[in-house]
């Protein structure tokens, strides 16, 4: 956590500035047992009461300074706690952003969004506090000590006597309840894993009959997490009763040994009350410093989460000295290429050399965990390779930028991904350079004008997140629409026409065919209709080359391919 | 079809709305409400109080001592400072005698003593009540958040379909999490402090009435000024606290469709217009949040600056009075005591009716799932079918997802025992719904579905369920090792058994290459291992549950064809003699089903055998037809 304050360090001139006030504020506040002092000690004593209303109005100024240099606090660290937040909210969402799909597979896209959102509102919440009223604690602390040293040396000894007491107290409770805290936030993940994961394998859960069973797990977790609150709680209510009564043990001191010391001539009764009220703001110093066990396990399990996202160096960048995007026409060559996935026992592609020519359509197929979307990855550099290398017009992609790489490919994933915003907006996704005739044209080719023309606005509806208001099939076509729109010199398709119908599919493809007649175009796929007139088809079988063809030349020779075939055309069909 | 979708995100999807619990204001530190957050108001207020304290009822003993403990405790700490003002009333008196040089005068030990052995007395017994009050209630509102939250899960189990069709998940987890929490806050912290407050308040009034009516007018004098600003301030930074989670709403739903979407966000170079957006939402953020935080932030100054003045006030208008004679110099003590702890009831009394608003639009909430309707009750004609032959007829079945919309008209389908019955249709042509009707996901709205002869609804849900082995889309796999998951199949199965079911679905081999095997553990999101391989660990685990009907819908459809077809060699062979449902996209993979039924906005126009259905010409053989008429399309058809 101390890690993620450094983050503060921009701000050291309004820190100081927090500071400063709350000093100002604190002095006030012990000012004014010393005025009160001086209207018992003088005022009452000598039965002045023009000096008590002068001392009286001094005292309403020091109050009025002190709310003053209070709402000048309350203001910097309102602005710098948020700050703060807006700092590291920055921060870590260009980190997940510059992530490659690695770091996303390793931290879990859901996890990822907690951590932006929630994570981080937790550690500003905690900013906000420490700015707030952790900083007066020890200023109150020191300011309470100071001024009752110097009304009266001697009685300080009590406070000597009883701040161990307390500290002792305090550390003894902080040792056991952090710990609780902490274990008390497992359970309380816990019950929302098991409960989430209620909600989201609900059909699964009474196929299989075990509802029974999923209750018993939540009842074990709902009990857990009840039975660790019950004993922080019951911990934190011997807290504050002995706290208060550490307390009111001390102002029973304070009057007694005072008493004595009046007795003695050397304390007046205006000094012991005004000590009294400085033993008070000691001590309230320390409840205030208490609250921080509450909130910092809470905080410190969102620190933790957040700087493990911050750590993570992403693996892909940018060369220092990148080549100029090469002028070709988008010639892609793998050589020798292999990748694994981390933790993984045998390679997930290994030994690849092909290419895709510009002009021509490269299709590739193969089973499922054949190494097909992997291979597809490794072109835009969402994972890099581990051995042999991928050039693009000759150059090695790891020579370019990422952007000037991405900028040549047009990618249509395997699950169609759509964003808030019109239709328009998501073909176009952010070149805006693009005219609107572009998008129309690309909607064309992508069968997708009609669909777009029945919705209540054209073009200009609105998609909404996640794109849950168009089916599936429309998804697809708007994601191909988009890859179109910036008119790339590669085109990838990963199974990216599973969702249309055969006929929409049909036309499609013709479509394509004239749109893309000189571009590199690369298609993954699992249906052999849809591969079948690419000029070149490699058959993937377990991360390798099982053979590479035309389908004519494929059927003759690779019997994987044949068996593909098979599984999908009947005896008829293959004559 | 979209009703279904909700109920099917696999677990992979889980990074839609389900992880963000809705936004609400959020307790401050301590627990209590931060001022002038706004509030949300409950619709029906009284009957939700009633119901909520119907929850309490059974905590009621025990609430009672809490309340009587509260009482004592706060009674003896009002107490306290007055005596001790007595003491210092004698301390002064000796003081001021002494040094006038009165002869024989004298601090008096003894009544000063007896004064603080009494206040040691009274301390002790505020804290020990307080003690107590604070141990009983630690139990108290654990049991009752216990009880309203097992409730409410038992409830979620009972629920229809259709209820999770209408709500996100991200909507119940968020009453099962926050809300609750927020009824658990307030029961914990809320009631006490209620009480205590207005313990205080009431008892400190009477006390310092008894020390002089003049003074305490002084101080209450400043009472309605903190209740003024209060309320002042409050509605101040409302607007900003609005504000504010309007525009959080904004930002946490950019970090969530750029995280979802990444790949193409990376595809197409749109970091930087996304970092751009993120970076003006969030200063907008950083604008409505720190006013916010200021306007609420005020109020604590201005309370206590008020309560300063009464500070002032006290110490000048008794310091006047005690030169008059009419106090004593002990009753300033006491009355500056009194100021200082009248404060702070005041702020928790004035934001009591916010505090009480929103937890009661919390229990509404929950509420509201536990009022839902449920899934009619199981017959109770206890029929078992002991040995299912699996003959299955839907006879004149009519059902839609929503009251006004019928998707089925009258649905009649003849399946005989043994028979592969394929299931085939458009997109929305309710395949998945004939599958959900028979497991009794959904109620049929007119006609009956049976099984050999016997009505499903005869039947106790459990025990229809059992029949059916059931291989879905959804690919839900829970966090837990890969043996454990396919075990969910079958409670007492052994590692041969699962080994063997885990081998006929050909995920036997793949899962002896992850580097622990069987026990690797499947991560919260399952994306440790592809979909294909989800799908697989599904089958084995249905295939593990030995059903009498199996059902697999769409259950290949992430598995390459090859793949697909081993495993239907090695379920051909298993289900021989049994009934089976398949429903697929790819119609080369139902082709020797005994039956194909083709289905289209909720009826069958078709059924036969393939070689039938071809032959009929109709929408099947069209259908049929274009997968391959396409490979023509593009040009070189004699390529084939």
């Amino acid at each position: 956590m101390i890690k993620l304050f450094k983050n503060l360090r921009p701000y050291w001139l309004p820190i100081i500035g927090i500071i400063l006030f709350i000093f100002f504020q604190v002095l006030s506040e012990l000012f004014l047992p010393t005025i009160m002092a001086d209207i018992v000690d003088v005022g009452i004593v000598k039965g002045d009461t023009s000096y008590i209303i002068q001392r009286g109005g001094w005292m309403l100024l020091a109050t009025f300074l002190g709310t003053l240099c209070a709402i000048t606090a309350g203001l910097l660290s309102s602005r710098t706690g948020l700050a703060f937040g807006r700092d590291l909210r920055n921060q870590v969402f260009k980190k997940a952003t510059a992530f490659s799909l690695y770091e996303f597979d390793e931290l879990g896209t859901a996890s990822m969004i907690t951590r932006t959102t929630n994570d981080i509102t937790q550690i500003q919440n905690l900013v906000i506090m420490v700015l707030r009223m952790f900083v007066m604690a020890p200023l109150m602390l020191i300011g309470g000590i100071f001024m009752a040293v110097s009304k009266d040396p001697k009685l300080s000894l009590v406070l000597v006597g009883v701040l161990p007491f307390l500290a002792g107290l305090i550390a003894f409770i902080a040792t056991r309840s952090i710990p609780m805290f902490k274990s008390m936030q497992l359970k309380i993940d816990l019950l929302n894993l098991v409960l989430r994961e209620n909600l989201t394998g609900l059909r699964v859960i009474r196929a299989f009959n075990r509802i029974d069973f999923e209750q018993n797990r939540f009842d074990k977790a709902n009990t857990d997490l009840m039975t660790v609150s019950i004993n922080v709680n019951k911990l934190m209510a011997i807290l504050m009763p002995l706290m208060l009564l550490i307390f009111n043990f001390t102002t029973v001191a304070i009057i007694w040994f005072g008493s004595i010391r009046i007795d003695g001539g050397s304390m007046e009764v205006g000094s012991l009350m005004a000590f009294i009220q400085y033993a008070m703001q000691i001590l309230f110093s320390l409840i205030m410093a208490t609250m921080m066990f509450i909130m910092v396990p809470r905080a410190s399990a969102s620190a933790a989460r957040i700087n493990e996202m911050l750590d993570i160096e992403a693996t892909i960048t940018d060369p220092k000295k990148a080549l100029i995007s090469p002028k070709g026409k988008g010639h892609i060559k793998f050589e020798n290429v292999s990748f694994s996935y981390p933790g993984a026992e045998n390679p997930a592609v290994a030994g690849i050399t092909i290419q895709a020519l510009p002009g021509e359509i490269t299709a590739i197929i193969g089973g499922t965990g054949s190494g097909k979307s992997t291979l597809i990855n490794l072109i835009p550099r969402f994972y890099d390779v581990m051995g042999g290398r991928i050039l693009l017009d000759d150059v090695d992609i790891k020579d370019m930028t990422q952007e000037s790489l991405r900028g040549r490919i047009g990618l249509v994933p395997q699950q169609a991904v759509l964003f808030s915003g019109t239709v328009t907006e998501n073909i176009k996704f952010g070149s805006d350079r693009l005219t609107d005739e572009d998008v129309r044209h690309a909607a064309d080719i992508a069968q997708a004008t009609s669909f777009i023309n029945d919705m209540p606005e054209g073009f200009n509806s609105v998609i909404a997140q996640g794109g849950t208001n168009v089916s599936g099939g429309q998804k697809q076509r708007l994601a191909i629409a988009r890859a179109l729109a910036a008119k790339p010199d590669i085109y990838i398709f990963d199974d990216s026409f599973s969702s249309l119908d055969f006929k929409t599919d049909a036309m499609l493809r013709r479509a394509l065919k004239l749109e893309t007649q000189s571009a590199t175009v690369i298609i993954v796929a699992q249906r052999v209709t849809t591969v079948i007139d690419a000029d070149c088809i490699i058959v993937l079988e377990d991360g390798k080359i099982a053979a590479m063809g035309n389908h004519t030349e494929l059927l003759r020779v690779c019997p994987v391919y044949q068996e593909i075939v098979a599984s999908q055309l009947s005896e008829e069909e293959l004559k | 079809m979209s009703a279904l979708n909700n109920g099917r995100t696999g677990v992979n999807n889980t990074a839609s709305t389900a992880d963000i619990p809705r936004q609400r204001p959020q307790r401050g530190p301590g627990g209590g409400h931060a001022m002038g957050i706004p509030v949300e108001k409950a619709k029906n207020f009284k009957g939700t109080l009633h119901r909520l304290l119907s929850y309490i009822k059974p905590q009621r003993v025990s609430l009672i001592v809490v309340f009587i403990m509260a009482i004592l405790s706060t009674v003896f700490n009002i107490l306290s400072p007055k005596i001790m003002g007595d003491g210092i009333t004698k301390l002064f008196e000796g003081f001021m005698n002494k040094s006038a040089h009165i002869a024989g005068a004298a601090i008096d030990f003894t009544y000063i003593g007896n004064i603080l052995l009494i206040l040691i007395g009274l301390y002790i017994a505020s804290a020990f009540f307080g003690y107590i009050q604070q141990y009983i209630m630690a139990s108290v509102s654990q049991k009752i958040v216990f009880n309203l939250r097992n409730e409410t899960n038992i409830k979620l189990s009972r629920l229809p379909l259709n209820f999770f069709d209408s709500k996100t998940h991200g909507e119940i987890l968020s009453r099962m999490t926050n809300d609750i929490d927020n009824i658990s806050t307030t029961l914990q912290q809320s009631i006490t402090q209620l009480i205590t407050a207005f313990v205080t308040i009431i008892g400190i009034v009477i006390v310092m009435l008894t020390i002089s009516p003049l003074m305490t007018l002084i101080t209450l004098a400043t009472l309605p000024l903190s209740i003024i600003i209060t309320i002042f301030i409050a509605k101040r930074s409302q607007k900003y606290f609005k504000e504010q989670q309007k525009v959080l709403g904004d930002l946490n739903g950019h970090v969530e469709e750029m995280y979802t979407g990444h790949k193409i966000v990376k595809a197409f170079n749109y970091e930087r217009q996304s970092v751009e957006i993120f970076e003006a939402t969030n200063a907008k953020l950083y604008n409505a949040g720190w006013k916010a935080q200021f306007i609420s932030g005020i109020i604590m100054p201005m309370m206590s600056f008020v309560n300063n003045i009464g500070y002032v006030l006290v110490c000048i208008v008794g310091g006047v009075l005690v030169t008059r004679g009419t106090l004593h110099i002990g009753d300033i003590q006491a009355f500056i005591q009194y100021s200082k702890q009248f404060s702070q009831p005041i702020v928790q009394a004035a934001n009591i009716s916010n505090i009480i608003q929103s937890t009661i639009a919390s229990a509404e909430r929950v509420f509201e799932i536990l009022d839902e309707n449920e899934e009619s009750p199981d017959s109770d004609k206890k029929i078992t079918l002991p040995d299912v032959k699996g003959v299955v007829k839907f006879d004149h079945v009519e059902f839609g997802y929503t009251e006004d919309k019928k998707l089925m008209q009258d649905l009649n389908i003849d399946v005989k025992s043994g028979q592969m019955v394929a299931i085939v249709g458009p997109t929305g042509a309710g395949k998945t719904t004939l599958v959900n009707l028979l497991m009794r996901f959904y109620e049929v709205s007119g006609g009956q579905i049976s099984i050999d002869d016997v009505p499903i609804t005869d039947l106790k849900r459990g025990d229809l369920r059992q029949i059916f082995g059931m291989v879905l889309q959804d690919t839900w796999l829970f966090k837990g090792s890969i043996l454990e998951n396919i075990a969910y199949g079958k409670q007492d199965a052994t590692e041969e058994e699962i080994f063997h079911a885990a081998d006929t679905a050909r995920a036997d081999h793949f899962i002896r290459t992850l580097p622990e095997g069987y026990k690797t553990v499947l991560n919260e999101e399952a994306n440790n291992i592809s979909q294909g391989q989800k799908q697989l660990l599904t089958i084995a685990r249905a295939l593990l549950a030995d059903p009498a009907v199996l059902i697999l819908d769409e259950a290949t459809s992430s598995v390459d064809t090859r793949t697909e077809l081993l495993i239907q060699e090695a379920m051909t062979l298993l289900m021989t003699g049994r009934t089976s449902f398949v429903i697929a996209h790819r119609l080369s993979t139902i082709k020797g089903a005994d039956l194909i039924l083709v289905m289209n906005e909720g009826a069958v126009i078709e059924k036969g055998t393939h070689v039938e259905l071809l032959s009929q010409n109709g929408f099947y053989a069209d259908l049929y037809n274009s997968q391959f008429a396409l490979a023509g399309l593009s040009g070189d058809s004699d390529q084939i």
